[in-house]
């Protein structure tokens, strides 16, 4: 492994860069006096899906919110540690933690779409982001979203009817859709198919695997199954410590740790 | 096996059932008799309004068809008793036309005043502002003085009159004559909505009309304060505000300041504003300033309530895209809140638009408003009163007359509230939004 320790962030040293996407070290997450992270280290890889799994409570979804700051929205939350995007300590007092979001998209366990029109949920970030110069290019980049997002078809003809109307898994595909509107590098996904039917859940798990060509995904999920089906790297939490993270196929299959097996084969959780 | 012996049919109520349903149906009676209670209270109020202050409304006038030749004008204006000229004028006019009418009624110069009042000048201001009715048949509709008007509503009676120099019972018989004969009747009083307070001796001619305007600007004066200032304090403490004890100190304030009595209000906007700023007595912008300080809180947690209601799922998506906290709140949860915002507002105004306390100590309750503002700056400047202070200055007025004008008064006042109250409801539902 190279050197990772980055000194001076605004001099970007590709020798000092690592092949990781996001490197988290020594992460600790206190909710006041709750210690609920405790000395995560994880590497998450570019064009790869990473899933985080483990029990209710464990600190999967915490660690997932600490990736693009939205914890800070939460008062009482305390980050320590390193957690470095290309090399950079998003922790830093420099980085503003709105550029980050840009950078790193998230969707909501449950859907949550603007009470606004299809087009206006999608437009919103590349609008605040000035991603377009003009209509053209903004209708351009909501018909390719919409596209990625699998709910072109279904929303081309309704694009200015209220999001809120469409049904929950296309409500949750129009949320992914907003999320890579404003070309994200890394989609941070909290138990998105946790309110969905099995063949919404379906589609947007296609999706999931179709994402990994463009950026880095990273998803908390409750079923194992879903970790199998979509990721190659899985971390496996309990309690708010990283147990095991490995080879999706490895973790599955021959776990090294106890705990791990015992999660996997229903024996805790 | 199931012990058929333990069988109970579902069609029979087990005591525990029993006495959950009685207390059921007891709970909704007590809820019955509640609003039954307060829509009583309710429809006993607006008889009492509406019966009381009906007459405010109407008016008793005297119609008669003068005609003033150019001689007579020119004549009257060179004398030195100009008016007494014109009372003249007008008693010829008038056995004119009781002849014309074949009415018989004994009367003389001192009966018509104590009916009329001083009717010479009337004519007189008539025919000096509008010299083209001079040579033209004018019909003068006269109002008759309050105690005559009593006659007609009831208040006054041949029994309970003791004659005065303001009314004798022999007049009274004049009034019959010439009711009946169809000159003196009763018609809509629009100088009640649009007139200008009188004097103490004259309810006849009070109107509301200066105060509304009065009211009107103190309006103008809260609405453009307390909304943005209560919005952006609400925003600010909601949204921004870090938790510590210092915003727990603010918030305990701002709930305290609501429960202020409103004449603290007005000791403070006395010591503050008229005293120490200097501003004008009784002018509508000292009254909208303390009104202002009294909504203020209203606004802030009726704001904050309704940016609390709005789902955090909204900011987390838009912070989750990367929008700003400020975009966040301007973008979409502010839109959100609107209609809670918007009512709580229009709320707080109706709230201001109905206090009588803190003006009553910046000097607005007990000044005549005898005149309109002439102007923007002068509305807000000029000392004038406002609706309830006129309502509560004629209430505390000798003479009858005035008794019935205050609750006309609050009739006009509740039609105002009511209809912001609407305007509330309407922006409530088309800003409304599903999520």
């Amino acid at each position: 492994m190279k050197d990772t320790n980055v000194t001076d962030t605004n001099v970007k040293d590709t020798d000092l860069m690592t092949d990781y996407k996001i490197s988290a070290k020594g992460v600790q997450v206190y909710y006041g006096d709750n210690h609920a992270i405790k000395d995560v280290n994880v590497d998450i890889d570019d064009k790869t899906v990473t899933a985080f799994i483990g029990p209710s409570g464990c600190g999967k979804s915490t660690f997932l919110r600490c990736l693009n700051r939205m914890n800070d929205t939460i008062d009482i939350c305390r980050v320590e540690g390193d957690i470095l995007l290309d090399g950079e300590d998003i922790y830093d007092p420099a980085v503003d933690p709105v550029q980050l979001r840009a950078k790193v998209g998230m969707v909501f366990q449950k859907p949550n779409p603007f009470p606004k029109s299809i087009y206006d949920n999608v437009a919103y970030g590349p609008k605040i982001h000035g991603l377009a110069r003009n209509k053209a290019e903004l209708d351009e980049i909501v018909e390719q979203s919409l596209r990625k997002a699998a709910l072109w078809t279904e929303a081309k003809d309704r694009l200015h009817s209220p999001g809120t109307g469409l049904s929950g898994g296309q409500q949750q595909r129009l949320c992914i859709a907003r999320a890579i509107a404003t070309a994200p590098e890394v989609l941070l996904m909290d138990e998105p198919c946790s309110a969905l039917d099995p063949i919404a859940t379906a589609q947007v798990e296609e999706l999931i695997d179709e994402l990994r060509q463009s950026f880095s995904v990273v998803i908390v999920t409750h079923s194992m199954q879903q970790a199998a089906r979509v990721s190659q790297k899985t971390a496996f939490f309990h309690l708010g410590n990283l147990v095991e993270f490995d080879e999706t196929d490895k973790i599955f299959t021959n776990p090294e740790d106890p705990r791990t097996e015992s999660y996997i084969s229903g024996r805790i959780g | 096996m199931t012990d058929t012996s333990k069988f109970t049919s579902l069609k029979v109520q087990d005591p525990r059932t029993k006495k959950r349903n009685a207390a059921e149906k007891r709970f909704r009676a007590y809820g019955i008799v509640a609003i039954a209670i307060g829509g009583l209270f309710l429809a006993a109020l607006t008889f009492t309004i509406v019966k009381s202050g009906l007459p405010a409304f109407t008016q008793y006038v005297m119609k008669l068809e003068v005609t003033l030749s150019q001689e007579q004008f020119d004549d009257a204006e060179s004398q030195l008793l100009k008016t007494a000229v014109y009372r003249d004028i007008f008693i010829d006019n008038f056995s004119e036309q009781l002849d014309a009418n074949g009415v018989d009624v004994e009367y003389d110069a001192a009966a018509l005043e104590r009916l009329l009042g001083k009717v010479g000048g009337d004519i007189r201001t008539h025919y000096r502002e509008n010299p083209d009715d001079i040579g033209q048949p004018t019909t003068f509709q006269l109002q008759l003085s309050s105690r005559v008007e009593g006659y007609f509503r009831g208040r006054v009676t041949r029994d309970t009159l003791v004659d005065s120099r303001f009314l004798e019972k022999a007049d009274l018989d004049i009034v019959d004559v010439l009711r009946d004969a169809g000159l003196m009747t009763g018609r809509f009083n629009w100088a009640f909505l649009t007139g200008k307070d009188s004097g103490v001796d004259n309810p006849g001619g009070a109107g509301i009309g200066a105060s509304v305007i009065g009211s009107f600007f103190m309006m103008l004066v809260v609405l453009f304060l307390s909304l943005p200032i209560g919005v952006a304090a609400s925003i600010y403490l909601e949204e921004f505000a870090p938790k510590n004890r210092f915003t727990d100190l603010v918030e305990v304030n701002i709930s305290n300041l609501a429960a202020v009595p409103s004449i603290v209000f007005g000791i403070l906007g006395l010591s503050v504003f008229i005293q120490f700023m200097h501003l004008p007595q009784s002018a509508p912008l000292v009254g909208g300033l303390v009104l202002t300080l009294m909504t203020l809180p209203t606004i802030i947690i009726s704001t904050r309530a309704s940016l609390k209601s709005v789902p955090p799922s909204i900011r987390d998506a838009a912070l989750g895209i990367g929008a700003s906290k400020m975009q966040s709140v301007t973008h979409h949860v502010l839109p959100l809140a609107m209609p809670g915002i918007l009512t709580g507002t229009i709320i707080g105004l109706a709230q201001a638009l109905g206090e009588t306390a803190p003006l009553l100590l910046i000097g607005m309750v007990g000044f005549v408003a005898r005149e309109y503002p002439d102007g923007v700056a002068s509305g807000f400047l000029d000392p004038n009163s406002a609706m309830p202070a006129q309502i509560y200055t004629w209430a505390a007025r000798a003479d009858v007359g005035f008794y019935e004008k205050a609750w006309g008064g609050i009739i006009v006042l509740l039609v105002f509230l009511l209809l912001m109250n609407a305007i509330a409801i309407f922006l409530r539902k088309k800003f409304e939004r599903r999520w």
